[in-house]
């Protein structure tokens, strides 16, 4: 099976003024069509960068990466992006701000249809009724509903997040995890999460992959064992708990830190 | 309160309260009208003096703005350079600091004498290089310091950098714009009298302020003080609208 995303051997060093400083070290990944990844890691291991060098923002020194069987020389319109900061245009309305990804990429979608997706969209993120509001009249997580909405206008093949509801009270990001397992119930997209949280990448993900300390490699990659559309309640199951015990073993072995034999 | 009336009402208030305050310290201290002119002194100078008010406002006026413009649009570019390239940023700022610290009072001789006879265009000259300054270097902050996944939602879909200043990075800086536009307005007022005033060729306010000086009338001065004020009043208020058509979604509704 081709591989949508796929990282063979990444190294990448930041230049900075006291010498180079490795962030990636011969990563490698592989992500199914249509699957879902959640990357985790120490903080500071490089996942942000992770994110740009599959969106083709930046290029790796050695390694390649490919996406839909194509290697990536730089940014791509098949490509999705929502951020920690919702980013939205505050000149613009919502709905226009959803719609802006259409000004830049060619799509097949006329005008009308373009607008007729993004207020689908909305209504599907519980946003309708607030597509001529302006962002500062919305909460934060309303604002990233509709970055959300934005990220996939255009209909990407490859979506690409980057801790979008690291910034959100408890209540709003499971709210968030809950809209976005709607959006792929409704169009299915091959998406790469960057996130702090483990319960969120359990219950978001197929796939978590926990990244070393800097520089950093896939330490362990678990294979996420509760199928398709899920609910709040099977992150307290017994499978879900004993996941989340994996990788906080993991994250530990990773910042350093020697977990304690036996400890609770 | 309703909106309006604190938008019109509430300063046309305060400017009348100042007036009085002015009419009756005057009157109180029986200031002599070569010390402190009333405002009921003014009046017949406007009245004595109409078509002089008339025809130097409208010089000093389209002057100011003309310099202005030329400001808006030397100010915008030169922005726009060292706001997307650090090496002009780190060159010009001193350049530009040590420009903008020539007192302009000094440049007005040196201007006139190059551009002998040249009135109008050493005027807006003058007006222009005493206001680029606070746009140059706000619209380079603005530029400078656009957050980069501003940048990134549209670099990564393959935009062009031209399409994201047009997009994102020019109405963005907007705010900033008109906030330095504000400041331009009424430094623009100073060179253009300035220049009406040092180098004085019978044109503009500063011209008839000039006027009242040589043949001791102060109450003229004074009068003429307080038109230029009220010139600066309503440019103001022009860029206060253009602010609210063009930057509008930047102003918070009013809690």
């Amino acid at each position: 099976m081709a591989f949508q995303i796929e990282l063979k051997g990444v190294t990448h060093a930041y230049r900075t003024a006291s010498g180079p400083l490795p962030v990636l070290d011969d990563l490698s990944l592989q992500i199914e069509e249509h699957s879902f990844c959640a990357v985790v890691g120490p903080s500071g291991c490089g996942k942000s960068t992770l994110t740009r060098l599959v969106s083709g923002l930046m290029r790796p020194d050695q390694g390649e990466v490919w996406l839909s069987g194509q290697k990536v020389t730089g940014p791509r319109p098949t490509v999705g992006m929502a951020f920690q900061n919702p980013v939205l245009l505050e000149w613009r309305t919502i709905l226009e701000n959803v719609l802006l990804p259409l000004e830049i990429v060619k799509t097949p979608m006329s005008r009308a249809e373009g607008e007729a997706r993004a207020r689908h969209l909305l209504e599907l993120v519980g946003l309708k009724g607030f597509e001529g509001k302006k962002p500062s009249e919305l909460s934060g997580g309303m604002r990233q509903r509709a970055s959300l909405c934005r990220s996939i206008i255009h209909k990407p093949d490859v979506l690409i997040l980057d801790e979008p509801f690291g910034a959100l009270d408890a209540f709003t990001r499971e709210d968030l995890w809950c809209t976005m397992h709607d959006l792929r119930a409704e169009e299915p997209f091959t998406c790469l999460l960057i996130t702090h949280d483990l319960r969120e990448s359990v219950f978001l993900a197929d796939q978590v992959v926990v990244l070393s300390g800097r520089p950093a490699h896939a330490q362990h990659i678990l294979q996420v064992d509760l199928k398709g559309k899920r609910s709040l309640e099977d992150l307290y199951s017994k499978k879900a708990v004993d996941m989340l015990a994996v990788l906080r073993h993991q994250i530990q072995l990773a910042q350093g830190r020697v977990p304690q034999e036996g400890a609770a | 309160m309703n909106d309006k009336f604190l938008k019109i009402g509430v300063p046309i208030l305060f400017i009348a309260a100042v007036i009085a305050i002015w009419e009756w310290l005057v009157w109180f201290y029986q200031l002599p009208n070569y010390r402190m002119a009333s405002p009921s002194d003014l009046i017949p100078k406007f009245w004595q003096f109409r078509e002089l008010f008339v025809v130097a406002s409208w010089e000093t006026l389209w002057r100011t703005v003309v310099g202005l413009a030329l400001a808006v649009v030397f100010g915008t570019g030169l922005g726009m350079i060292m706001g997307f390239s650090r090496i002009a940023r780190e060159g010009l700022y001193p350049l530009l600091v040590g420009f903008n610290a020539i007192p302009k009072a000094t440049v007005v001789p040196i201007v006139a004498l190059i551009f002998v006879g040249q009135h109008d265009f050493n005027t807006v000259l003058i007006a222009f290089m005493i206001s680029f300054f606070p746009i140059a270097v706000s619209v380079s902050i603005g530029l400078s310091t656009l957050e980069p996944e501003y940048r990134d939602i549209l670099r990564a879909l393959g935009a062009s950098k031209f399409t994201i200043f047009w997009k994102i990075a020019l109405p963005k800086t907007l705010p900033e714009f008109f906030g330095a536009l504000k400041v331009a307005v009424t430094l623009a007022f100073i060179g253009t009298n300035l220049m009406e005033i040092v180098s004085p060729h019978g044109r503009g306010l500063g011209a008839l302020f000039d006027s009242g000086r040589i043949s001791a009338d102060y109450p003229l001065m004074f009068a003429v003080l307080f038109m230029l004020a009220a010139l600066g009043i309503l440019l103001f208020y022009v860029v206060v609208a253009l602010e609210r058509i063009f930057a509008g979604w930047a102003e918070r509704a009013p809690n």
